[in-house]
């Protein structure tokens, strides 16, 4: 049997069996749901009704209702859509690269990152859709055959490469959480009594019956999926960074943009993965399974990829003096100290400055200080979007059409509207579905379960 | 005499293991296991053959990269060239840098769904199958062991039972079939 050194520490607190785990998390979808959920949702779901509310009427009226003009013409929309996909990072990276990476600590922490990977990826989907002002005719992205010539679409494009890489992403995230969903179905099926429950569970879960070459097939089926997500995630960001990177905009053409947006997708990905999972933790007592371990373990990539995007805007100023372009240099300066000079502090701070905090080992492992950074890094990574968008446009390069950007009340209306409707469908996951990957947990369990390791470092050890 | 069916239950994968070890050696072949996780170094004591769904997912991959690089040939050389920002679509490798992108992630659609289908049409999980684990707990916390008397004419029912009791058994389920 495979075991593991007694100095790392265990990942499954307390003595648990395997029934235990079934129990732990199967539990809260038998019972009645908690008080705190009905209040979430209500709050929730009046949000995501305000947010339709305003996605019909932009829809009907048509995209003057936002604040965008002539010099402006990009701005929340897209800023709000590379925001959410970059949240929608943190799962896939997770199931992904930490599965090839062989860490067992995303087993806890990999399903739930996963639904929230696909709820952004939704969220994200539908900015560029409402976009484009008449909604309905949006499948004209893809190229199928029409009575325009064919008149086919511009696979030259870095906006069409986009819908490829988004598509892409939102469907091979959606089946590889789905493939890990379906033994844990087959769990939640055996074990409900009421009838509706057991029939409902049973169509999910397809007829799994955990036969020893259906799991060969499932171990294989995941090592190759995570080997095809991984470059799929990093792609997706570079692509969406090609959006204005493939541009001739002084403040968007720069060659550094591919890895800097990764790195700052993965860095709003995880502080998002930590708002949610420090409220379900609490909320669904999950602590012997997301422990504070698992909560450090996240802090360190939110170290590492805070650096790597802290490293980014000083490479970018500095290449914008060195480069000697001075429209270039003009774009950067303005940025630090033009009229936009708040929302570029506000991102310096959030992004670069906080992050460093967590080399204090007492603050990354304390929770609440953790739940306020995590929201202080969403805040400076929508400000970073926000930063390279307008201000990039709003002087350009006839001073006589330099003017602001003022978002209207539908903008704003729609952005918090979105948050509303990730909520919703985030509290509905952790309603119904397994919110921790059942059949992984018991995977780990005999290795990384507290009381096992304990047992184990007391017998003699044989080599 | 009518066909019979044991199932073995074990509370651990490797006093399973050992188990199944025990009886291979002694010649009783065992149909099959049912468990809660993935069971690590059942499959050769068992003689399960390695999956080839891997390769399956190769083939999808590549079916994928040529669809798209024809599919973008077609369309952006040869059906309706266009120039874009004074860079005409004459030569197909002239514009490949561009299409790479979309390839890539063509390729990766293809692979991953052509290997999800595989799979779920492989394992006979779909929408609306029943469950067929013989026994609810092994999705719970239960490992089976499923041992049937026309693959071991060898051993009668009585004689494999009595191989088992000799195990860390939790429970011996007999049935007809």
């Amino acid at each position: 049997m495979h075991s593991e050194s007694s100095l790392r520490t265990p990942l499954i607190l307390g003595h648990r069996t395997y029934h235990d785990i079934t129990h732990d998390i199967v539990s809260p979808i038998e019972n009645k749901a908690p008080r705190a959920w009905y209040v979430l949702l209500t709050i929730a779901a009046l949000i995501a009704a305000y947010g339709v509310g305003c996605i019909l009427y932009l829809v009907s009226k048509g995209i003057g209702t936002w604040g965008l003009n002539k010099t402006v013409d990009w701005a929340w929309d897209i800023t709000n859509f590379v925001w959410w996909v970059g949240i929608g990072h943190a799962g896939t990276l997770i199931s992904a690269v930490l599965l090839l990476f062989r860490q067992r600590w995303r087993m806890a922490i990999n399903r739930s990152a996963e639904a929230m990977t696909i709820f952004a990826v939704i969220m994200a989907a539908t900015f560029p859709m409402i976009h484009m002002g008449r909604i309905w005719l949006a499948y004209w992205v893809f190229p199928l055959p029409n009575q325009f010539g064919s008149l086919w679409v511009n696979f030259n494009s870095p906006l069409l490469w986009d819908v490829f890489a988004i598509s892409t992403y939102f469907s091979v995230s959606v089946v590889f959480w789905y493939i890990g969903l379906i033994p844990d179905f087959a769990t939640i099926r055996d074990r409900v009594v009421k009838p509706w429950q057991k029939k409902m569970y049973g169509l999910l879960a397809f007829g799994w019956t955990g036969n020893a070459k259906a799991w060969t097939r499932f171990e294989e089926v995941s090592l190759v999926l995570a080997g095809l997500a991984t470059p799929l995630v990093f792609s997706v960001h570079s692509v969406v960074s090609f959006d204005f990177a493939t541009s001739v905009v002084p403040g968007w053409h720069t060659t550094i943009f591919p890895p800097y947006f990764v790195s700052g997708a993965v860095f709003s990905g995880f502080a998002m993965v930590q708002t949610l999972l420090l409220i379900m933790r609490k909320v669904m007592k999950l602590e012997s399974y997301v422990t504070i371990k698992h909560i450090e373990y996240m802090n360190i990539v939110i170290i590492v990829t805070g650096s790597i995007v802290g490293v980014a805007y000083i490479t970018e100023l500095f290449i914008s003096w060195y480069g000697g372009v001075e429209y270039e240099s003009y774009a950067f300066i303005n940025r630090a100290t033009g009229p936009y000079w708040w929302s570029y502090w506000a991102m310096m701070t959030c992004n670069v400055i906080s992050p460093q905090l967590f080399w204090v080992r007492s603050w990354r492992r304390n929770l609440m200080f953790t739940f306020v950074m995590s929201i202080v890094v969403n805040i400076g990574m929508w400000f970073e979007r926000f930063v390279i968008i307008v201000t990039s446009l709003h002087r350009d390069y006839l001073p006589s059409s330099w003017t602001l950007f003022h978002p209207t009340w539908v903008d704003a209306g729609v952005f918090v509207g979105t948050i509303g409707i990730f909520f919703t469908l985030y509290l509905l996951f952790a309603r119904y579905f397994p919110v921790l990957a059942l059949n992984e947990l018991k995977s780990i369990l005999k290795t990384s379960g507290e009381s096992y390791k304990q047992e184990q470092a007391k017998q003699p050890h044989h080599h | 005499m009518a066909n019979k069916v044991i199932y073995a239950v074990y509370e651990d994968p490797e006093l399973l293991k050992s188990a199944a070890r025990k009886l291979v050696t002694a010649g009783v072949k065992v149909r099959d296991v049912f468990s809660p996780f993935p069971v690590h170094g059942l499959d050769p004591i068992i003689g399960i053959k390695r999956t080839r769904i891997a390769i399956a997912s190769f083939m999808f991959g590549i079916t994928g990269t040529s669809l798209a690089l024809l599919g973008m040939y077609y369309m952006m050389i040869y059906d309706w060239p266009m120039n874009i920002g004074g860079k005409p679509n004459n030569y197909f490798y002239q514009n490949l840098p561009a299409f790479i992108p979309v390839t890539f992630e063509f390729t990766v659609l293809c692979a991953a769904h052509g290997m999800a289908l595989t799979y779920l049409i492989r394992n006979k999980t779909l929408p609306g199958m029943p469950a067929r684990n013989p026994d609810p707990r092994s999705t719970d916390d239960k490992f089976i062991m499923e041992l049937r008397t026309e693959d071991n004419h060898g051993h009668s029912a009585e004689a494999m039972t009595s191989m088992l009791r000799e195990t860390t058994v939790f429970e011996i389920n007999e049935r007809q079939c």
